[in-house]
């Protein structure tokens, strides 16, 4: 029964609760602004600092004494180079080893185990990557000091982030659409290859782009392996130079990448080269940022055909 | 069951016989000891309250549950006019799928165009030819009456169908493969009642080709679509027999229960 008494306590005990809602809708709003604003702030003060030095010659120099001459030539097709090796090795090993254990393996003890494994993996500290390949890659396999050998590390680093990302990609896919396959007679392979990988593709792209984008600023692993920290020449072009090199000589070649560039530059003691580690630092966060917006465009492109 | 129709039953064509068929889930045992007809070219109807095991029973027929492990067949399901034990271990779930097709209870379209919809089946038979595709694809949809909708836009999205069409694309897609036996899931619990009359028609005509085993609990869709109607209870096969004649006079009291509206 509703008295005027009784509706105004619900009145009050209505407008105590709002205001519970308000206080953690304000205490959210700072936290996020926190995380928000001191990562547009580094980036801020990092583009102020290195402005003046992102310009064409920065990025067709290479590195030198003189500050304002340096150039990340080198480092920047180190990353490309090393990255394309990267995504050529992490991503059939990758989606094959998603598809392996999501469509083809047993569910037992086993696979239950290396799951498990899989994801653990994708929290070992990178530098134990950089440990693994300097003995494996680089001494055991006798790869060297090569962007070869910086590219199947980085691949090892991402690989259980695209399996892990292939994997939940894999089981977005209705039952249904798998049965309607089977139903019409189709094997193993012909529902995994025309069904479930083509309407996976958004999820496992998105995986391996965000695979890349933590590859792309990875430094401890590179530098266990030993990447040089001032490199004045590029890895040879295929059939370039006295006598020409091999398709894949460059494979072989000793490189850098961004970050070390960054690192080194950033331990100088003259002020000048500080302003290239910044110029550096916002070429690195650029290409990341551009390569999760190419994740995002690609996966809503990819998606817009798909209904469920 | 009854044996009461004998004489009539033996005049028509079998298509399958199912003899003694227990399936069991695991440890759970889903389908006890079933046996009955289905004859050729006539459309048989299972019905029978939720979890009565009638979808269990119908994907039995293609094999569907080998795709999930833990899963037993026992007993025989004889297809004529070979003779083939479509449960039997040695037998190939896939040559099974490639004589016997289904159509789901939601519609479930493959996210590509129309036209490979229903061409799917035919390319994973090894079909290459163009010309010998179109052709399928064409009698296909025609036989779905779907052509005169999509002849236009065959090219389109499969989503882009309202849900009955997509349905029918799904017919469709069943017929291209040229099929011994059609499973109907519960083929319009997804759709209005328009859609719902005009796949029940299709149904209906579909059988002048082509032999039909369908599971509705939908009893008013049973009588108006089925010749023949097996009244499923707890993994049972209770009471089977000319669906007319079932549904004016029912033997067993659980039929006459569920028909009536009493449960289910």
């Amino acid at each position: 029964m509703a008295t005027p008494q009784n509706s105004k306590k619900l009145r009050s005990l209505i407008r105590r609760l709002k205001f519970n809602d308000y206080v953690f809708s304000l205490v959210g709003l700072v936290c996020m602004m926190l995380g928000v604003i001191t990562l547009l702030a580094l980036f801020t003060n990092l583009l102020i600092d290195g402005m003046e030095r992102l310009n064409y010659d920065f990025f067709t120099s290479f590195p030198s004494r003189r500050a304002a001459q340096a150039g990340i030539l080198s480092a920047w097709v180190g990353t490309t180079l090393v990255m394309l090796v990267t995504a050529i090795v992490a991503i059939p090993l990758g989606v094959a080893a998603a598809v392996y254990l999501e469509e083809y393996a047993p569910k037992n003890l086993l696979t239950a185990i290396i799951e498990i494994n899989v994801s653990n993996l994708a929290g070992v500290p990178s530098i134990v990557y950089g440990l693994l390949a300097l003995g494996l890659f680089v001494y055991q396999m006798d790869l060297g000091q090569s962007i070869l050998s910086a590219g199947l590390t980085l691949a090892l680093l991402i690989l259980p982030i695209v399996i892990v990302a292939t994997r939940e990609s894999l089981r977005t896919i209705p039952r249904e659409i798998r049965e309607a396959a089977y139903a019409l007679g189709a094997s193993r392979w012909q529902v995994v290859s025309d069904h479930v990988i083509p309407y996976a593709k958004g999820g496992i792209l998105t995986g391996v782009i965000i695979g890349l984008a933590r590859a792309i600023g990875e430094t401890a692993p590179i530098i266990t392996i030993g990447a040089l920290t001032f490199i004045a020449f590029l890895p040879p072009a295929p059939f370039s130079g006295d006598p020409p090199a091999g398709l894949f000589d460059w494979l072989q070649a000793p490189f850098t990448v961004l970050p070390i560039q960054m690192f080194n530059w950033v331990s100088r003691p003259e002020e000048a080269f500080l302003i290239n580690a910044a110029a550096t630092g916002v070429v690195i966060i650029v290409g990341t940022l551009a390569m999760n917006a190419l994740a995002i465009w690609l996966r809503y492109r990819i998606r817009k055909n798909i209904k469920w | 069951m009854t044996t009461s129709d004998t004489q009539e039953r033996s005049a028509t064509n079998l298509k399958a016989e199912v003899k003694n068929l227990n399936f069991y889930y695991g440890k759970v045992q889903a389908l006890k000891n079933i046996t009955m007809p289905i004859a050729e070219k006539q459309v048989t109807a299972l019905i029978g309250p939720s979890g009565c095991g009638k979808s269990t029973f119908l994907r039995c027929f293609n094999r569907m549950h080998d795709l999930y492990p833990g899963n037993r067949y026992e007993g025989e399901i004889v297809l004529h006019p070979d003779d083939t034990n479509i449960i039997a271990r040695q037998v190939d779930p896939m040559e099974v799928r490639m004589r016997i097709s289904m159509v789901f209870q939601k519609p479930n379209p493959f996210p590509k165009s129309i036209y490979e919809n229903v061409a799917y089946g035919l390319r994973v038979r090894g079909m290459r030819n163009k010309q010998e595709i179109d052709g399928k694809v064409e009698e296909a949809l025609r036989g779905a009456a779907l052509w005169n909708e999509v002849k236009d836009r065959l090219k389109d999205l499969a989503f882009n169908l309202s849900g009955g069409q997509q349905q029918r694309l799904c017919i469709a897609r069943a017929l291209a493969i040229d099929p011994e036996l059609v499973l109907f899931d519960e083929p319009t619990s997804a759709l209005d009642p328009i859609a719902t009359g005009s796949i029940e028609e299709l149904v209906s005509e579909l059988k002048e080709k082509v032999t039909i085993l369908i599971v509705t609990h939908n009893m008013q869709q049973a009588a108006r679509v089925s010749d023949y109607t097996a009244f499923m209870y707890m993994g049972d096969l209770i009471e089977f027999g000319e669906t007319d004649k079932m549904f004016i006079n029912p033997t067993d009291k659980r039929t006459e229960d569920y028909i009536t509206g009493r449960f289910g």
